[in-house]
């Protein structure tokens, strides 16, 4: 009972940030359900099937920023392989829906997906088995992630791997998976991945309604992430993560298992990023080893980079504004972007060390900023000058 | 700015002794030999059968001297001018330049247009007595190494001509390793005639241990029951042992060129992560443009070769200098303008590099378009050093890995014995007491930022030897480098020369068993583990400077 009441006590003492977050999000996703679903096509306000498909995929990678604020921005872990967790979800949810296929597949073929026709094998491999069952699916994509991320944290934090070690590590084993994914022998559909999905769970993929309902259901579940992570990192343990991300030896010798809480994080980091990836995969139709690629999980950095990092709403607003300038300027003019995507990482470590986020506090809190960031202000005056 | 000259003038002299003139073949002048001419122009309009006769009869009046001749023809290059009806051979090379030349002298011939000539047709059979007559001619009147060449060509061909001409040449025959090599063609030619036992046992000794394909096959098919079959037991049991030789040495030999293959891989991955081991080892700056400042090298080399086709075979000596030059002053405006104001800041640091990689990148996209650029080797690169029939060595595998150790050598004279050397080193240890030393530790981080991204540049020319020069290049090494240089110890060049060669050779020992892919994900993780037991690396760096 006391534990529900420090909860609630939580809860209204960060009331502020949460409650607005919460409202935002909801507000904007109910407006675009309902102008998709009950305004006729001819209607200047209707918002189409394909731009709900869209903010539903800048949700994911909100969701999937806000992984990686949760250990960056708060325990000072760069992971440069989150997206791995993200694929890897992707993945198990794609084999979940390549199931749902059935039949209806090019060569027709009630047990095999297409793919392992054409490459012709007799019958499924081991770990295809039981990702028919949707409640089966769910429960892979939080376990292999998870399980991933235990055995690496654990392995990594426990012989005190820090700092850019750490991130090459990460890098290093996003390649490796995507090396591994790319090979035809391991079962995953190869170069081309998984695709040509049909139904989830019932519902037709290519339906208004379902695109509608992945759109909610993505809304809600990033608001469900980030109030429990606000929570978690408002609590006690949330303090030793910024004490260990501050000083992590001091951390330990006020005698905290800094490792352990790392672990944690990290596993809770990588089940947030496979959720993401699980719901993005519905709504893109398609996923491919090209997730893994290690210029992906870099990008995700850059999301937390320019919204702010240790703020959660910042990474949320960074991922859905550098996703939207992408999208706008691959449009236009494809080969500006990636000019600007360089660019961006340039400025915003040199001088927007703070991200949009910091911007934000020091025009609220005026120039008198706190003492430890120093450097920041100073870098901040700079661009002010 | 000396150290920049310095190895300019070092790379300059210590391969120029490798250099060779190209050499001219002096022939006779053909044209006025009065036997031959009518023969040469009757080629260019007789008929397929009437040919035949007369590659004999060219050979009868030319000898030796239209050996250039018959190979044009046989490798169907042989054209002649419509009108004069003279002779000339006319190659296209991979890029698509067509040169032609006189046939003879192998002198080019500008003055002729390569789209006016007419191709002396040849099919399959004239292309089987041409190859005849000329290992014929090779094999009775070729220096050494073309005798030898003859023999072994005719090893898996023993029609009753060739032996014939066997017979006749191993009675001249002085040289030792020629008349072997005809020794074996006769006998197996023994063992498959009902010759008497003893002579078949000794034909079998004499191929015992020998390592040409025909001779493997040869015995193989007499120990096979669908094959030869060998009946007599003795001849059998002999047979049987000279496989046994053949096939371990096989495998010895097959397990050497593995080693050099990793060796060669080995190399790749020290030039690749030397630069980084100063950037990031020494000076503690983590680069992600690393990559980058490879494909600048290698695109150097491209823009050199464009810029001076005619000199194909030297240009490599103009494009390691220039490649070290560009990626070096790029690396030193990258540190004095964007990682000099993250200095203490590594992830920063990362991200920030990470980004002018992106803009390296699409730069190079944007101008040399996002396909491959085509990358010529010189003539002395191309090649191999065949040591017996199993095992070879291409040319330049074996100049790259020399060439990696000597940029290895000087890097480490540059960090051990110059003065820039020592101020590197000082910084590295103790920055604040470096600079009350009087050091400009500014200077000195632009000087070894350019340093190493100088020699990622350098590295860049010797990889456009060896794969294909796109942007993707440096991405495709840049995670390689870094594990070279985490697993070899960071700050330490020998951990990184360590790292590179057993990394390299453990990835080749593996993929018979694993495949490319495979052997590439098992290093990965081997490495991420390693890490887990020795964060510091194999050669970690002790004392308190290294905390």
């Amino acid at each position: 009972m006391s534990q529900l009441a420090d909860i609630w006590g939580e809860l209204r003492r960060g009331s502020n940030t949460i409650t607005l977050f919460v409202v935002v999000l909801f507000v904007a996703t109910l407006v675009a359900s309902l102008s998709n679903l009950l305004l006729p096509e001819s209607s200047a306000l209707h918002v189409s099937t394909y731009t709900i498909t869209l903010l539903g995929k800048y949700l994911c990678y909100a969701m999937l920023a806000l992984a990686v604020d949760v250990i960056w921005g708060y325990c000072g872990i760069l992971s440069l392989g989150h997206g791995a967790f993200f694929a890897l979800g992707g993945y198990a949810m794609g084999m979940y829906l390549m199931r749902q296929i059935g039949d209806r597949g090019v060569y027709g073929n009630p047990d095999l997906p297409d793919f392992m026709v054409f490459l012709n094998w007799d019958s499924l491999p081991w770990y295809w088995f039981g990702m028919d069952q949707f409640w089966f699916a769910m429960m892979i994509v939080a376990l292999v992630p998870g399980l991933l991320a235990l055995v690496f944290g654990w392995l990594a934090f426990r012989s005190r791997v820090t700092g850019v070690y750490l991130s090459i590590m990460t890098q290093a084993l996003t390649y490796a998976l995507m090396l591994a994914f790319f090979r035809n022998e391991m079962g995953f559909g190869g170069n081309n991945g998984l695709t040509d999905f049909k139904e989830i769970a019932g519902f037709d993929l290519s339906a208004d309604n379902t695109r509608v309902g992945l759109f909610v259901v993505t809304a809600i579940l990033l608001a469900a992430v980030f109030i429990s992570s606000q929570l978690i990192m408002r609590s006690r343990l949330g303090r030793v993560l910024v004490s260990i991300r501050d000083s992590e030896a001091r951390a330990r010798f006020l005698g905290y298992r800094t490792d352990h809480f790392k672990v944690w994080l990290f596993v809770y980091s990588a089940l947030i990023a496979a959720l993401a990836g699980a719901l993005y995969v519905p709504q893109v139709g398609i996923i491919n080893p090209g997730e893994f690629s290690p210029v992906n999980s870099i990008e995700i950095v850059v999301w937390v980079a320019v919204g702010g990092r240790g703020t959660l709403y910042g990474a949320v607003v960074g991922a859905i504004l550098v996703s939207y300038a992408k999208t706008r300027f691959t449009s236009l003019v494809p080969e500006s972007w990636i000019f600007m995507l360089g660019a961006l990482f340039v400025f915003v470590t040199i001088f927007l060390p703070k991200g949009l986020a910091g911007l934000l506090k020091q025009k609220r809190q005026g120039k008198d900023s706190d003492g430890d960031d120093a450097r920041t202000a100073r870098a901040a005056g700079e661009e002010t000058a | 700015m000396r150290i920049f000259l310095l190895l300019i003038c070092c790379f300059v002299f210590s391969t120029a002794a490798a250099q060779q003139a190209p050499e001219i073949d002096q022939a006779e002048p053909v044209d006025d030999n009065a036997e031959l001419s009518p023969l040469l122009l009757e080629l260019t309009d007789a008929n397929l059968r009437r040919m035949l006769s007369l590659v004999t009869e060219i050979e009868q009046a030319g000898g030796r001297m239209v050996l250039p001749l018959l190979t044009a023809m046989q490798d169907g290059a042989l054209y002649y001018q419509a009108d004069s009806r003279k002779l000339v051979e006319r190659r296209e090379s991979d890029g698509g330049r067509v040169t032609v030349s006189d046939v003879f002298s192998g002198v080019e011939r500008n003055d002729v247009d390569p789209e006016s000539l007419e191709q002396v047709r040849i099919n399959n059979r004239l292309r089987a007595v041409l190859q005849a007559t000329i290992a014929r001619i090779r094999l009775l009147q070729g220096s050494d190494a073309e005798r030898a060449q003859a023999a072994q060509i005719m090893l898996s061909n023993l029609d009753e001509e060739n032996l014939v001409v066997l017979n006749e040449a191993i009675v001249n025959e002085q040289v030792p390793a020629v008349a072997d090599m005809i020794n074996v063609a006769l006998a197996m030619n023994v063992l498959v005639t009902d010759a008497p036992q003893d002579e078949r046992l000794a034909a079998v000794a004499t191929l015992h241990g020998n390592l040409e394909g025909p001779v493997r096959n040869l015995l193989r098919s007499f120990m096979d029951e669908l094959g030869r079959n060998e009946q007599d037991p003795e001849v059998r049991a002999a047979i049987e042992s000279a496989l046994a030789s053949i096939e371990r040495k096989v495998r010895f030999y097959e397990l050497m060129e593995q080693a050099f293959y990793g060796l060669s891989l080995g190399s790749v991955l020290l030039l690749a992560a030397i630069g980084l081991a100063v950037t990031f080892g020494v000076m503690g700056v983590i680069n992600m443009a690393h990559g980058e400042m490879l494909m600048l090298g290698a695109y150097t080399t491209y823009v050199v070769q464009l810029l001076m086709p005619e000199f194909i075979n030297y240009s490599l000596w103009v494009a390691i200098p220039a490649a070290f030059m560009v990626s070096g002053l790029v690396g030193m405006f990258i540190q004095r303008f964007v990682i000099r104001y993250l200095n203490g800041r590594p992830l920063e640091t990362l991200l920030a590099t990470f980004g002018i990689s992106l803009i390296l990148q699409q730069a190079v996209r944007t101008i040399f378009s996002p396909l491959n650029r085509l990358v010529v080797s010189p003539d002395w690169m191309s090649g191999s050093w065949d040591i017996n029939p199993v095992l070879s060595l291409t040319n330049n595998r074996l100049f790259i890995l020399l060439f990696s150790i000597i940029v290895f050598v000087i890097l480490l004279w540059i960090l051990k014995k110059t003065s820039l050397g020592l101020q590197v080193r000082a910084v590295s240890q103790n920055r604040d007491m470096a600079k009350a030393m009087g050091i400009r530790t500014d200077w000195v981080d632009a000087m070894t930022f350019g340093l190493g991204s100088g020699i990622a540049g350098i590295a860049g020319v010797a990889l456009s030897q060896l794969t294909n020069v796109g942007p993707n290049l440096g991405q495709d090494y840049i995670i390689d480098s870094f594990m070279v240089v985490v697993f070899g110890g960071v700050g330490n060049l020998w951990g990184t020369l360590v790292g590179a060669f057993s990394l390299g050779v453990a990835n080749k020992f593996m993929e018979p068993a694993t495949g490319a892919v495979l052997a590439k994900i098992i290093t990965l993780v081997f490495i991420i583990l390693f890490i887990q037991i020795r964060p510091k690396g194999l050669f970690p760096q002790k004392g308190r400077a290294a905390e």
